[in-house]
């Protein structure tokens, strides 16, 4: 175990998998130049930058994961991931199935998202759901430098195009992470903190936020599991299940727009399969349907807040 | 025996062309009695097909578009299968799951076919990137047209290809239609091919509604990528005789304009020429004809007789 930031527990995830597999390459908007460890180990075939369009370097990965090789690219902030849909979307993620089976699409596209740099809307957009309502992709978004380097590990080596979300805020904290083959499975959740009373569903930034705000409410004597999904798709619904059987209620947590986030699916979910169970309405807690402002205030009151996940939590387990 | 058609003599060109004339008519006849639907057809555009499919290699790979059942033909797809692709039944090359729009055959190294236009030029250096990085022998032979050419991803696709020495033919079938509208009105001049020129890329265009031309050009094109290592846009000038999709009036279409290329129609200029320069006379064709003809009935009787897939197959070939 060492402590490392989030961005160094990437870059050894980078650097363990492409020693560990020759087809394993990196390319993107200023990867060479910005991961001169990589380039010095790997050389410039695998390591490369690239012109600033997405369109090409998302096709690039796919036409290349098709044939032979596992591309990872690096697209920068999620909003330019829009320039990137057509191949992620229409190639990656139908192709395989279009194809019979013919084709498979290694490959991983990394983007930052999330409050923290004061970058406004046009480079801070969380985009998780939009992914992941299209077939095919699998949406990964981790919370901490562990997950970020057994995750980004796990979707190098797997067969399916994966969109790695990187919070911002995230990037420059530190985490205990294991050696070097400790992966962490795509499509499981974690139990980031166990509890009885009430669940907080939660992944990214906002699973540091559910963990204040459960100190808050044990201090109070309410006993709060914060569910890390670790995963948005495909989701680890068995573990939201298990969670939320035993607590009853449940507060689903994001910082992404509210209408049709990540948080409607698990509503919908617990309101299919844990309705019998449920004593208290499920409770969403989102960033607003606006687009993100620059503005340090405005952006840091766009992300929901310990002292309202705790608001929330406390109003499903003592009513009125 | 090799599943991919190789061209000894000129009769074999005619004959390929006969049989993609064959393919579509027959398909387009079925689609009007509504029991199949419809397809883009590129009849008038056989001899830009089979001129450059000819010119290819056993190892070279193609990535093609919507308009895509000449370059499968001459690449020696089975007319059968590409029919029960097309009417949804198991046995098409992508289990039925393609439809006509995005029909592959990894067999016949015809690779990641995208029905949205530009698609293939944003997947083809990704996979043009494998064949050089995996030190494989073939090319990549890109087909688009000259609506695609008019997409940011055209010059994207250009732009890395040259920047990368990526080992592309990029073949444009300047066929004068974008879907419903003349390229006249939404491209600046005549000639997609003098557009390389700016990345630096060699191109010639050629009259692509003479197959022995077109094989000649693209013998040429293909050698200089193999030689070079870098990409060179041909460009066929041809015309699309029908409309978009089947089935399609055509009320937009300048008559006169149909009219004087249907005179120039690829097929009958290769039969002029067969009769003139090696004395085939009208019992030759007609033999031609009906051989392939019986191939097409053949074909059909099998498409229709395919089981359509199960509904499991809803299921397969994407992870759920």
């Amino acid at each position: 175990m060492s402590m490392i930031t989030v961005h160094e527990a990437m870059s050894q995830a980078l650097a363990e998998e492409m020693r560990r597999d020759a087809r394993v390459l990196m390319f993107g908007e200023g990867v060479a130049t910005k991961r001169k460890d990589l380039l010095a180990e790997f050389g410039a075939s695998r390591v490369r930058n690239t012109p600033l369009a997405e369109g090409i370097i998302a096709g690039t990965a796919v036409g290349a994961a098709a044939t032979g090789l596992r591309p990872v690219v690096d697209l920068l902030f999620a909003p330019f991931l829009t320039l990137a849909m057509d191949a992620l979307v229409n190639s990656a993620g139908k192709l395989r199935y279009l194809s019979g089976g013919q084709f498979e699409f290694p490959l991983v596209a990394i983007a930052m998202t999330g409050s923290g740099w004061c970058v406004g809307a046009q480079h801070n957009h969380n985009l998780e759901a939009w992914f992941a309502h299209a077939p095919g992709l699998k949406v990964v978004m981790p919370s901490n430098a562990a997950d970020f380097k057994g995750l980004l590990k796990s979707a190098i080596r797997d067969d399916n195009p994966v969109l790695f979300f990187v919070d911002l805020g995230l990037l420059h904290q530190t985490g205990e992470v294991p050696g070097s083959e400790s992966l962490v499975p795509i499509g499981q959740a974690a139990v980031a903190r166990p509890g009885r009373d009430v669940t907080l569903v939660s992944y990214a930034k906002t699973v540091p936020v559910c963990l204040q705000a459960a100190e808050t409410l044990a201090a109070e004597g309410i006993s709060a599991e914060v569910v890390d999904l670790r995963t948005v798709k495909p989701l680890d619904l068995s573990t939201v299940l298990a969670s939320v059987g035993r607590t009853r209620r449940a507060v689903v947590v994001h910082e992404a727009s509210l209408t049709c986030g990540v948080g409607a699916e698990v509503a919908a979910l617990l309101a299919e399969h844990a309705f019998d169970s449920l004593m208290a309405p499920v409770r969403r807690l989102a960033g607003p349907d606006t687009p993100t402002p620059a503005s340090y205030p405005l952006e840091q009151a766009f992300v929901p807040q310990a002292a309202a996940v705790a608001e929330a939590a406390r109003t499903l387990v003592r009513p009125g | 025996m090799s599943l991919i058609a190789s061209y000894e003599t000129p009769e074999a060109l005619l004959e390929a062309m006969l049989l993609i004339r064959a393919y579509e008519l027959r398909v387009s006849a079925v689609s009007a009695e509504r029991s199949t639907p419809g397809t883009c057809t590129s009849v008038g555009q056989e001899a830009a097909a089979v001129g450059v499919v000819s010119a290819l290699g056993a190892d070279d790979l193609i990535l093609t578009n919507h308009r895509s059942a000449g370059h499968l033909l001459a690449r020696g797809a089975d007319p059968g299968r590409l029919m029960a692709e097309v009417m949804g039944r198991s046995d098409g090359y992508c289990k039925g799951k393609s439809g006509s729009l995005h029909i592959s055959a990894r067999e016949l190294g015809v690779v990641l076919t995208s029905t949205i236009v530009g698609g293939e030029l944003s997947l083809a250096t990704g996979v043009a990137l494998s064949q050089t990085m995996l030190g494989r022998p073939g090319i990549v032979a890109c087909f688009f047209g000259d609506g695609a050419a008019c997409e940011g991803i055209f010059h994207e696709s250009l732009n890395l290809g040259a920047v990368w020495k990526l080992p592309i033919l990029f073949v444009c079938e300047n066929n004068e239609w974008q879907a419903f509208v003349h390229r006249r009105e939404t491209m600046v001049g005549d000639r997609i091919a003098a557009w390389a020129a700016p990345y630096g890329i060699d191109s010639a265009t050629v009259d692509g509604n003479d197959v022995e031309a077109v094989r000649a050009a693209a013998t040429a094109a293909a050698a200089a990528v193999r030689r070079t290592g870098m990409p060179f846009l041909l460009e066929t000038a041809t015309y699309r005789q029908r409309g978009h999709f089947e089935p399609d009036d055509q009320s937009y279409v300048d008559a006169q304009e149909l009219a004087a290329w249907k005179q120039r129609d690829p097929i009958a200029r290769m039969q002029a020429r067969l009769a003139d320069s090696r004395g085939l006379t009208a019992g030759d064709f007609a033999g031609l004809e009906a051989r392939v003809a019986a191939r097409i009935d053949a074909a059909l009787a099998f498409a229709q007789v395919s089981p359509y897939p199960q509904p499991a197959e809803l299921l397969t070939d994407v992870y759920v």
